[in-house]
């Protein structure tokens, strides 16, 4: 599948074949795709293409109707219930893959109660129990990373939509995941905030991270990615390196997507 | 209005305080514990726990605190099993049946208050917190839980304030909490005013004192509602 296969990279995320339906509505009908270890995979496609329900889908946010995801060498397990749904068989290996991906949202969603460091060693500490200590300094580092070690005591409240999302990624960092999922992280911030997230995701693709970004950010697509994946009405329609999908794509829904 | 007996009158009622306390702190805590199951009954999406706390609050929130002591303490001892059951030495107790009527009242009120408190969580707070691998208990305790709370608080004093108030209905019981010792006083010297006027003032000052508790509590929960302390400069930057 994978042109310059010379090597085998390690792959860091499976999907095969997945399927999601809500209600009447089939959103995703299908998709497969692998990212290797250090992969940053962009996915475009307009609003309902399904790109969202796929990173949903991949920690199990969403529950798939049928289709497999495997994270490192674990596949999910699921069983057929008795309605005829889906549903993971083993609550705990879900809870554990989960603590595999760092996932940031698009509206942030860090806990309002919590101060910026205790909202990044929580799941460090109560999850991977890990020692409080080592915690707060990797937090520390990682705040100083994003650029906000300043906040360090402050609320979410108190920050602006930029420096929550800058928040939000070094929490989901903490984890030390093997796959960074990121869902529109830039599309409810305003224009002038927008970059200083770009600019720390950009930082991550650069250190080799693993990351599947949902995105309508072209630039971010075609200068940072290793991968761009469009999809459209829930299936796959173009998968492949930016310079040739940007300058030569087969699919004219493609084309029509980014003239805009 | 007599100056000396209002004072001998309120030396009385002062020695009543601690029973008055003891119910309405009693109640009010085994009454939360209540409440906040009957809350999770309501929102366990299982239709039989549902209907049953639903059933639970339309009983005891539509009926009068008072019908609902009588029955506890006059209705129960009419029957027989009852009477002979372990049960007895504590339903024989007046104090124990003025305890057990608060607690069922104000959990079917609590439970209402909790549960608009649940519900206010944002999801997408629970999310991140399934994002990173929290399993469900977890994140009751540590996200939904804090939140939950902080949201029902200023709702849950105004109960906790009905409670203090709904004691005095013990005294019909027989309990000497200081309704009880105000009632016994007038029907001693047939003089209402003083009396009445020194117990409303008691009963006054628990509930200011216990309305600077719960604004505490409040303010000590809810940092993130205020500005920072050490505010940082935040140049042009628009919300």
């Amino acid at each position: 599948m994978n042109a310059q296969a010379h090597i085998t990279p390690q792959q860091a995320l499976t999907v095969r074949n997945l399927h999601k339906r809500f209600g009447n509505v089939e959103v995703l009908k299908g998709i497969s795709l692998t990212a290797n270890e250090g992969d940053v995979v962009s996915i475009l496609g307009s609003s309902g293409s399904g790109k969202s329900t796929l990173l949903r889908c991949i920690n199990l946010l969403e529950v798939p109707d049928s289709g497999e995801v495997t994270v490192g060498d674990e596949t999910i397990r699921m069983q057929q219930a008795r309605d005829g749904k889906s549903r993971p068989a083993d609550q705990a290996q879900v809870e554990r893959i989960r603590s595999r991906l760092g996932m940031v949202f698009q509206s942030f969603n860090l806990w309002s109660h919590k101060t910026i460091l205790e909202n990044i060693i929580e799941a460090p500490v109560h999850v991977q129990k890990r020692p409080r200590r080592e915690c707060i300094e990797e937090a520390e580092a990682l705040l100083a990373k994003v650029g906000i070690a300043e906040k360090r005591d402050h609320y979410p409240s108190h920050l602006s939509g930029g420096q929550q999302q800058r928040a939000a990624i070094a929490r989901a960092l903490a984890m030390r995941p093997k796959v960074m999922l990121f869902d529109e992280p830039t599309s409810a911030l305003d224009p002038e905030l927008v970059g200083e997230v770009l600019r720390v995701m950009r930082g991550l693709a650069e250190e080799g991270r693993t990351m599947l970004v949902v995105t309508h950010e072209m630039g971010f697509a075609r200068d940072v990615s290793s991968r761009v994946i469009f999809l459209h009405k829930g299936l796959v329609e173009e998968d492949g390196r930016p310079q040739d999908v940007f300058v030569n794509a087969k699919s004219e829904r493609f084309n029509q997507f980014i003239k805009g | 209005m007599d100056w000396s007996f209002a004072l001998e009158t309120f030396i009385s009622l002062v020695a009543a305080i601690p029973l008055t306390l003891q119910l309405a702190a009693t109640s009010i805590l085994l009454g939360a514990v209540l409440a906040l199951a009957l809350a999770l009954l309501r929102l366990s999406g299982v239709r039989v726990l549902d209907w049953f706390a639903r059933l639970y609050v339309f009983a005891f929130r539509g009926t009068p605190l008072l019908v609902q002591i009588f029955l506890i303490y006059y209705g129960l001892s009419q029957f027989p099993a009852v009477r002979h059951s372990f049960l007895w030495p504590i339903l024989r107790e007046p104090y124990w049946c003025a305890v057990i009527a608060l607690t069922l009242n104000t959990a079917a009120y609590a439970s209402e208050i909790i549960r608009g408190g649940l519900l206010s969580v944002p999801h997408g707070q629970v999310e991140a917190a399934r994002a990173c691998g929290m399993p469900s208990f977890m994140i009751f305790r540590r996200i939904v839980l804090p939140l939950a709370v902080r949201q029902a608080l200023p709702g849950y004093g105004n109960e906790m304030i009905s409670m203090v108030k709904a004691t005095s209905l013990a005294s019909i019981i027989t309990l000497m909490e200081v309704t009880g010792v105000a009632a016994k006083i007038i029907s001693e010297t047939y003089r209402a005013i003083e009396v009445f006027v020194v117990a409303g003032l008691i009963y006054l000052a628990i509930n200011f004192l216990l309305t600077r508790l719960v604004h505490l509590i409040e303010y000590m929960l809810s940092p993130h509602l205020r500005e920072p302390r050490l505010q940082t400069s935040v140049q042009g930057e628009s919300k």
